[in-house]
């Protein structure tokens, strides 16, 4: 690609941004898991419904997991190496339309029927933060301009534009610290979209929800049924020195602490 | 053998007379805190009854608890490992808040707040979880008493597992039949299925004394626990997204006290104390293939603590002295074992429950009173035990899986202990057939009457304390050299008073408590840096820093 057609917002935007993501989710999340652990969890809303969630969780759960495979696949595997094995490109297209688009309006869908239940279902409304809004707004976000770039591909079949020689190597080059802003200049906007709240979404993983997402108990399938241990030999009594983040009491005014 | 510690509780539910408190002050003292609203870890149930949460028994519909597979392991009655984890989305067997109840409170404001009107201003009730106007229909006692064994007791798992197996005549008569009080809290299993469900390892059993506990910091709410739990004594504290459960007040045990629930008890009718037993075996002996030998297997685990091999052995394992002579004293051991009166809840969930029933005999007693019996008769007692199937039935549906043989058993140690004791009440001379006929000494029989019929308190409770080796852990502060008995020491600090962490109250209170002995006068603001401590204020004069003062300056601290 030639330089002349990579931007200051580019570089901004492509070689400057991404590092500062990365630098907000790893220290967001060293952070959090240091100080916060009490709050790390799904706060599930089962309790409050289960109709609705027996179906839309699993939907997009799943489907988000099938969403990441691909994401691993399209952007970490070069396209030489599919090449190699005689993967041809439009082979490869095709099943990454089909599975994607599965993936993802199963996604979208399961995300859309959450949004529903969650507005509709009083106790789940009620138990909704600010935090949680902000979260699914860029949430859904991230799968809808997703999902977009694969329905313009599908229905502009003959120029498709292949993302493997433009997000891809950008994506790898970031990792190895000498950015190709060049190459993910050249993609169209729909991509630099979904790739710019993507990245949006890694900046405020840390301090939302999400994190249930780092702790998926894989150990679970190797650890003993019964776990024994021995009594805490550091207390955290309420009374004493350091307050952390704990329970909280019942809210009425004539019997708010302090 | 690996022996450990358990502590456990035993439950004489012939004292039982549904009063609450116990779930009161239990509520008061572990579960009044926002997300919590609707948790009781300690609940009292009417039986018949459909139990909190609505039918929780009826393992079919909610999947708690082990069964045996054909190859004779152990598998969670939920699923496997993999299918639980596939499961982790939307846990498929959770009971909702429905099953449960909405919880409530009144809009009391209203009463003081209304303006004057025409009408009187009624408190309504609104809900807990959304603010709202709400209906009240449900609560965590709403079929207490006869408020609905009549119309609802057929809902009761147990009542439709006696009427499946016993004859159809039973169904007219049932509801005239019987009632008791079955109070409930986490059974602190030696073989929890709870924790076996629980994906992030978080829910864990102390090694010290056998209390489950859920390490609220680990705890990621994939409300597995909820499922596995067959006795549903892990709720999900929907504000924190964290499981919470019954801490047998560890806090307490840990000083040498009881449990709340216990120490507020009205009837006196739990025990505490420890049990020995042998933890390599408990795998083995919950995988029983018989369930009505449940019950056996689990009285086999435990280990008896004069036993010298048992104490040699425990020695090793690091179990302190103080434990060890606890563990002979244990009254949850006399009950449980050495009497065999204590049976546990439900042995068929296969999970080595630690909290232990003494089945009532009130309800033979009350049914021949009324039909004009001599209601305390041995012999009228022993034949009506085996007469009166219903009650035996049901009682075996939930402590023995259903083998009426034990409980008979159990109630005729019972039938004899009461009429034995009522001889010698009256005067008469003591009738030694009595004991013989259920297999006691007249010693032994008394034994049991001191430790049943009495019951004193220190021989209710024998809770050996956290051991001393450890104990300035358990204090209010991590460690207590950051704390001298000098006045004023406390206020170290580098960013002035308030800086800093705080200091604990026994400290502060003891130095003002000692002030005020050794200067002769009412204590003064400077040494409770200037706050007033109305604990140890006499009432003679008013303490300097009671009302503000006009800006003086009070002078150096001694």
């Amino acid at each position: 690609m030639p330089a002349e057609t990579v931007g200051t917002w580019d570089v901004i935007v492509w070689g400057v941004f991404p590092y500062f993501m990365l630098a907000i989710l790893v220290g967001g999340l060293i952070w959090r898991h240091k100080y916060d652990q009490f709050g790390w969890t799904t706060r599930s809303s089962q309790l409050y419904e289960s109709r609705l969630l027996r179906i839309a969780s699993p939907l997009f759960h799943f489907g988000i997991l099938a969403v990441i495979v691909g994401h691993v696949v399209g952007l970490i595997i070069p396209k030489a190496w599919t090449d190699a094995v005689g993967v041809s490109q439009n082979f490869y297209h095709f099943n990454a339309l089909l599975v994607g688009g599965i993936a993802g309006i199963g996604t979208l869908g399961g995300a859309a029927l959450l949004i529903y239940r969650r507005r509709t279902t009083g106790p789940v409304f009620a138990a909704t933060t600010k935090n949680d809004k902000m979260m699914y707004v860029v949430l859904v976000g991230a799968i809808v301009f997703g999902l977009a770039t694969t329905v313009i591909s599908v229905f502009e079949a003959d120029h498709t534009h292949n993302y493997r020689e433009t997000v891809s190597p950008w994506f790898r080059s970031v990792f190895l610290l000498q950015p190709d802003i060049a190459s993910i200049a050249a993609a169209p906007l729909t991509f630099k979209i979904h790739t710019l709240v993507g990245m949006a979404l890694f900046v405020i993983w840390p301090f939302t929800r999400l994190v249930h997402a780092l702790t998926a108990p894989i150990h679970y399938l190797f650890r003993p049924y019964i776990v024994y241990r021995g009594r805490d030999k550091q207390p955290a009594s309420p009374t004493s020195a350091t307050q952390r983040r704990g329970w909280s009491d019942v809210g009425t005014s004539d019997n708010a602490k302090d | 053998m690996r022996v450990m510690a358990q502590m456990g509780m035993v439950m004489n539910l012939d004292k039982c007379i549904g009063c609450h408190t116990c779930s009161v002050t239990c509520k008061q003292a572990w579960t009044n805190r926002a997300g919590t609203e609707y948790v009781w870890f300690n609940n009292v149930e009417t039986r018949p009854g459909q139990g909190y949460p609505r039918r929780y028994e009826d393992q079919e519909t909610w999947k708690g608890g082990w069964t045996r597979t054909k190859s004779g392991r152990l598998k969670l009655k939920a699923g496997g490992r993999v299918k639980k984890l596939f499961g982790i989305f939307t846990s498929p067997v959770q009971p909702e808040l429905k099953d449960y109840y909405e919880p409530w409170t009144y809009d009391y404001k209203t009463l003081i707040d209304a303006p004057a009107g025409d009408d009187f201003p009624v408190a309504r009730p609104k809900s807990l979880i959304t603010g709202k106007d709400t209906d009240i229909t449900w609560s965590a006692n709403w079929d207490d008493n006869l408020g609905g064994v009549h119309e609802l007791g057929h809902l009761d798992p147990i009542v439709e597992a006696v009427r499946r197996e016993s004859n159809e005549k039973i169904k007219f008569e049932f509801e005239k039949t019987f009632m008791f009080y079955l109070p409930r809290i986490c059974e602190h299993c030696l073989n929890p299925s709870c924790m076996a469900s629980c994906p992030s390892g978080a829910i864990y059993k102390r090694v010290e004394d056998g209390i489950v506990l859920v390490d609220q910091d680990k705890c990621r709410g994939w409300r597995q626990c909820i499922t596995g739990c067959p006795y549903k004594k892990i709720y999900f504290n929907h504000k924190t997204g964290k499981a919470e459960k019954c801490t047998m007040c560890y806090p307490r045990l840990e000083i040498g006290l009881p449990t709340v629930c216990s120490e507020t008890c009205v009837g006196r009718l739990r025990y505490l104390g420890l049990f020995l037993y042998d933890a390599d075996l408990v795998g083995a002996a919950a995988a029983t293939e018989n369930e009505q030998d449940l019950y056996e297997k689990q009285l086999e685990l435990i280990l008896d603590p004069n036993d010298p091999m048992v104490i040699a052995e425990a020695r090793k394992q690091g179990i302190p002295e103080d434990w060890l002579d606890a563990a002979k004293r244990s009254p949850v051991y006399a009950l449980a074992k050495i009497y065999k009166v204590a049976l546990p809840l439900h042995p068929e969930y296969r999970t080595m429950p630690m909290v232990w029933y003494v089945p009532p005999l009130s309800p033979v007693v009350d049914l021949l009173r009324d039909q004009g019996h001599d209601a305390e008769g041995a012999g009228t007692l022993f034949g009506a035990i085996e007469e009166l199937r219903i009650p035996v039935e049901y009682l075996a549906e939930l402590f023995t899986a259903g083998d009426t043989s034990k409980i008979t058993e159990v109630l005729r140690k019972l039938a004899a202990m009461r009429s034995y004791m009522r001889g010698i009440a009256l005067g008469q001379e003591p009738d030694a057939s009595i004991p013989a006929a259920v297999g006691m000494s007249e010693e032994e029989l008394y034994e049991m009457y001191r430790l049943m019929a009495i019951a004193k308190y220190e021989d209710r409770y024998v809770i050996p304390q956290a051991h001393r080796e450890q104990a300035h852990d358990l204090e209010e502060m991590g460690c207590s050299l950051d704390f001298d008995d000098e006045v004023g020491m406390y206020e170290n600090s580098p960013f002035g008073e308030a800086s800093g962490t705080p200091t604990p109250v026994a400290i502060e209170t003891f130095n003002a408590l000692r002030d005020r002995q050794t200067s002769g006068e009412a204590p003064s603001a400077d040494s409770l840096r200037g706050r007033v401590n109305l604990l140890n204020w006499d009432g003679t004069g008013a303490p300097e820093g009671l009302f503000p003062t006009k800006h003086q300056h009070q002078g150096e601290p001694k």
